[in-house]
């Protein structure tokens, strides 16, 4: 007996038990088994002969092995990790000081260390009360208007479940059948774009009317470098570079000098800081070769590497490492160097992101018209003029940089690389391979959360670890041999660093003092919690939607959307609209898990793209979140904020920024091309 | 039964969900290793390994199913907590036993039944895995479904005994403690270096409170709706 009216019922009914409050994957579950138990009825049958058990087991058994969510514990645990590793006040501070010449730095800072810590972590709550505790009270005593400080807090703390490697994405693509890769590739730009109009809005206010975001007093900001690196300034500009290299070789330049901790200067000390300050370079080369790697290695003919990018790509995907390169590396680096222009450094790693954008699209059409002739695997000539081009940018970036580095500045970069440098790396590198398709997201996930580890163990044990990382690193050489080519040897000893310097203080560490403990302990167990919940909601929510089209309760939805003959515009306005209201009582997991699987099926009538439309709950779930007066993020600022602060004010503040994602939101619609160009270029159609 | 007895009966299917789920925890540990050193393996000494696939999906679903139970007993699993938050305490139990029954237990015993037919028909053929030829076995794997249901059907029936004390005494009796999402406010803020004193103790000591009024958008001062839950 199936009746799509008793479909109907089952969502009335879902509706209701999750108002109730009752465990949401046990309601799926219940309401399924009780719903196709009747639809199976056969009374020529016995009860325990209902094929509903067979439904309820292959669906559990086929959540279990689901390969998209596979991916979900090892994100979730590499963010659990992160978020013990990573000292996010000591990251607020260095930025700060990074961005102390910009307008309102304070708030600026803010919204990128939220947003940037969101990233591995992607738990709202944790994120906006850590803040308010770091953040609000420096810039509330600073004269911030209370408005503009909450403000950020509160969209700064919800942008981490949107911009990837973020988990809602992957039960998106779980629940749509997408591509894991697809979709973080299509939220890519959009994240950016968003946080680039947030900044573009908190530093606007900022300029439009100082006195929201105060200029802090010189005392607030000012940080002393030790009188031996001082001692290097040379120059109008002061720059230490040469005195510090040439103390290399005249190492009596310093001799009897004092460090801060009352110890003379050694010459072990020259060579640490020369290091600091050539990290900078390291990395932007790094970046320039392994994308000279890709395009004229890894997607040539005749490589080993498992091609898992279509002859397509080979040609497509050429533009953007250069492009991406000098987005996404350079701003830690401009970030520091021109402060009074500042306005434009700034938003430099959010600008990334649309110039990266406009360049390239007329590549593509260009590289459209060639790739028919074009032999398989040939490096198009515009390579080689785009990617000079970024390198002799970059390198004169860099010049400047260093040719304005200051002994001042010099320890700034000192604290940003402590702070920012190895999580930056780390997220930038799982992405990056995720992306460019050269392993698969499990895979990265796998390798970021060992990546993770690793930086746990270097916050602890610096020495130990980059020593045995140094051994690891030559293992790996020794191993990667075997197959001979330079890359392999690159990537070989690489990982033979991760593993060995993962490896090494943690068994140290377990056998002795034990500090890492807590860290992996709780992040064990949460991630076993946090999984269960969402893998537990899949295993009801598929028998559920199972039973519900069983009894033709998605047919008679599909055929009432049908039969009120909306256009495209109009779709989307109404499942967006319904997903905004459904967002304020609930929460993602479940709004992904049980609503959004009933508008698919739907996507392919109105031509709207699943990659498109997944971005866009993604991006539209952050207004929902941030819509008074029922935003949690609100609450739990209210929580930690101190007394005079009203939740009028916290509202008040969050407002604009709901705005400004419907002006997201609006921008993706008019241009698809934002979300869909990246996806498309990298992976073809 | 008296009172007492009841508790620590709650208290001991309590305990042997939390050990289960912390000790199959773990896997995600094991999964991370063996995917790592699948990634060196197959890039580096391009020796691929076949049943690969197969130890990957087993890791994951054996870790999320026999978590269920764990996740349920420190209430992991997401509810709509925007007005059941709200409710007193007699109202959430009676609401909950409620829903136990109606909902929570046809659909575990079913999963428990079906499990128990499903594993028992791979033992009988000893049914390997068709990911690749010559697969490893699944009925350890399959065996797992009744085994997890099994676990959340007991830590369900602790549940509802709850729910049960709950209606007689008026309030929720505490769970076992155990490490929470916003516990990492407390780990941060005890290394911190640029927040005063004085705000760092605030902060940790207001954080769970702070979690449990904000799920039910509620203020902290407003006192404690929430209760022990």
């Amino acid at each position: 007996m199936s009746d799509p009216t008793l479909g109907l019922a089952m969502l009335g009914l879902i509706v209701v038990a999750i108002m109730m409050g009752f465990p949401t994957a046990f309601t799926m579950m219940g309401l399924g088994m009780i719903f196709g138990f009747v639809a199976f009825l056969d009374p020529t049958q016995s009860v325990f002969s209902n094929k509903i058990f067979d439904l309820i087991v292959q669906r559990t058994y086929g959540v279990m092995n689901n390969d998209t969510l596979l991916s979900i514990p090892l994100f979730v645990f590499m963010g659990y990790i992160i978020e013990r590793a990573a000292l996010v006040d000591k990251m607020f501070f260095s930025v700060q000081l990074a961005f102390r010449r910009v307008p309102g730095s304070l708030a600026v800072t803010t919204l990128l260390v939220c947003a940037f810590w969101g990233i591995a972590s992607g738990i709202v709550g944790a994120v906006v009360v850590l803040m308010g505790v770091i953040a609000l009270r420096p810039m509330l005593s600073a004269g911030y208007d209370v408005r503009l400080a909450s403000g950020v807090i509160t969209a700064g703390g919800t942008l981490g479940i949107l911009i990837p490697p973020s988990v809602m994405l992957i039960v998106y693509a779980a629940v749509a059948g997408q591509s894991i890769v697809k979709l973080y590739a299509a939220a890519m730009l959009p994240g950016f774009f968003l946080t680039l109009l947030y900044l573009i809005y908190v530093i606007g206010w900022a300029l439009i009317d100082p006195k929201v975001a105060p200029k802090l007093p010189a005392d607030k900001y000012r940080i002393d470098a030790p009188e031996w690196i001082k001692s290097f300034e040379s120059g109008s500009r002061k720059s230490m570079v040469l005195g510090l290299f040439s103390a290399v070789f005249r190492p009596q330049r310093v001799r009897g000098m004092n460090a801060p901790d009352g110890h003379k200067v050694t010459y072990g000390m020259i060579w640490s800081n020369v290091v600091v300050l050539l990290v900078p370079i390291i990395l932007t080369a790094i970046l320039f070769l392994s994308a000279w790697w890709y395009v004229t290695i890894h997607n040539a003919p005749a490589t080993d590497v498992p091609s898992a990018i279509s002859a397509q790509v080979t040609e497509m995907s050429v533009e953007p490492t250069p492009i991406a390169a000098d987005g996404l590396q350079e701003p830690p680096v401009a970030a520091d160097e021109k402060p009074q222009e500042m306005g434009v450094e700034a938003t430099a790693i959010a600008e990334a992101a649309p110039v990266a954008e406009g360049a390239p699209q007329e590549m593509e059409m260009q590289s459209g018209a060639v790739e028919v002739n074009q032999t398989l695997g040939a490096v198009p000539e515009y390579f080689y003029v785009w990617f000079w081009g970024f390198a002799g940018l970059s390198a004169l970036l860099l010049f400047y940089y260093y040719a304005r580095m200051d002994g001042e500045q010099f320890e700034i970069l000192k604290m940003l690389e402590v702070s920012v440098v190895p999580l930056a790396v780390l997220t930038f590198t799982v992405l990056a391979v995720i992306l460019f398709g050269i392993t698969t997201a499990t895979e990265s996930a796998a390798v970021g959360a060992l990546g993770a580890l690793y930086l746990a163990g270097l916050s602890k044990y610096l020495q130990r670890t980059l020593w045995s990382s140094v051994v690891g690193g030559v293992i790996g050489i020794a191993l990667g041999m075997m197959r001979g080519d330079m890359v392999t040897l690159i990537v070989s000893s690489s990982l033979g660093a991760l593993f060995a310097g993962t490896a090494v203080p943690w068994l140290w560490d377990m056998l002795s003092k034990r500090k890492l403990l807590t860290n992996i302990q709780e992040s064990t167990f949460l991630t076993a919690k946090t999984t269960a919940m969402v893998c537990w909601l899949f295993v009801g929510s598929a028998l559920f939607s199972a039973v519900f089209a069983l009894h033709g309760g998605q047919g008679l939805i599909e055929r009432w959307v049908l039969s009120m003959d909306l256009s495209p515009l109009q779709f989307l306005l109404l499942s967006q609209a319904i997903i905004f209201v459904l967002g304020w009582p609930l929460e993602w997991t479940e709004i992904i898990v049980i609503f959004v699987p009933i508008f698919i099926p739907l996507l392919a009538h109105f031509n709207v793209d699943p990659l498109l439309f997944g971005t866009m709950v993604a991006v539209n779930l952050q207004a929902a979140f941030l819509s008074p007066p029922v935003a949690m993020s609100a609450f739990y600022l209210k929580g930690v904020a101190p007394k005079h602060v009203t939740l009028n004010q916290i509202f008040a503040g969050m407002m604009p920024y709901m705005l400004i994602v419907i002006l997201c939101l609006v921008f993706m619609y008019i241009w698809p091309g934002m979300t869909l160009w990246l996806p498309n270029f990298l992976y073809g159609n | 039964m008296d009172q007492q007895q009841t508790q620590a009966l709650v208290r001991l299917a309590e305990q042997i969900s939390n050990y289960t789920g912390k000790v199959f925890s773990w896997f995600i540990a094991i999964l991370m290793l063996v995917v790592c050193i699948e990634v060196f393996k197959r890039y580096i000494l391009n020796a691929p390994t076949a049943w690969i696939f197969d130890l990957n999906s087993m890791l994951y679903g054996t870790l999320f199913m026999m978590c269920g139970a764990y996740t349920l007993a420190q209430d992991g699993h997401v509810r709509g907590d925007f007005l059941y938050g709200s409710m007193k305490p007699t109202t959430q139990a009676k609401l909950d036993l409620a829903l136990y029954i109606i909902f929570f237990l046809p659909g575990v015993l079913a999963l428990v039944y079906a499990g128990y037919q499903y594993a028992g028909d791979s033992w009988r053929i000893g049914e390997h895995s068709t990911v690749t030829a010559d697969g490893p076995p699944v009925y350890y794997f399959k065996s797992v479904i009744p085994l997890a249901g099994f676990m959340v059907l007991l830590q369900g029936v602790a549940e509802m005994i709850r729910c049960v004390v709950c209606i007689r005494t008026g309030e929720w009796s505490a769970r076992l403690t155990d490490v929470q999402e916003i516990d990492v406010v407390g780990d941060q803020l005890a290394h911190s270096e640029y927040v005063d004193e004085e705000s760092k103790r605030e902060a940790i000591a207001k954080a769970h409170e702070i979690d449990d009024a904000a799920r039910h958008r509620g203020e902290v001062a407003d006192a404690k709706v929430g209760g022990a839950r």
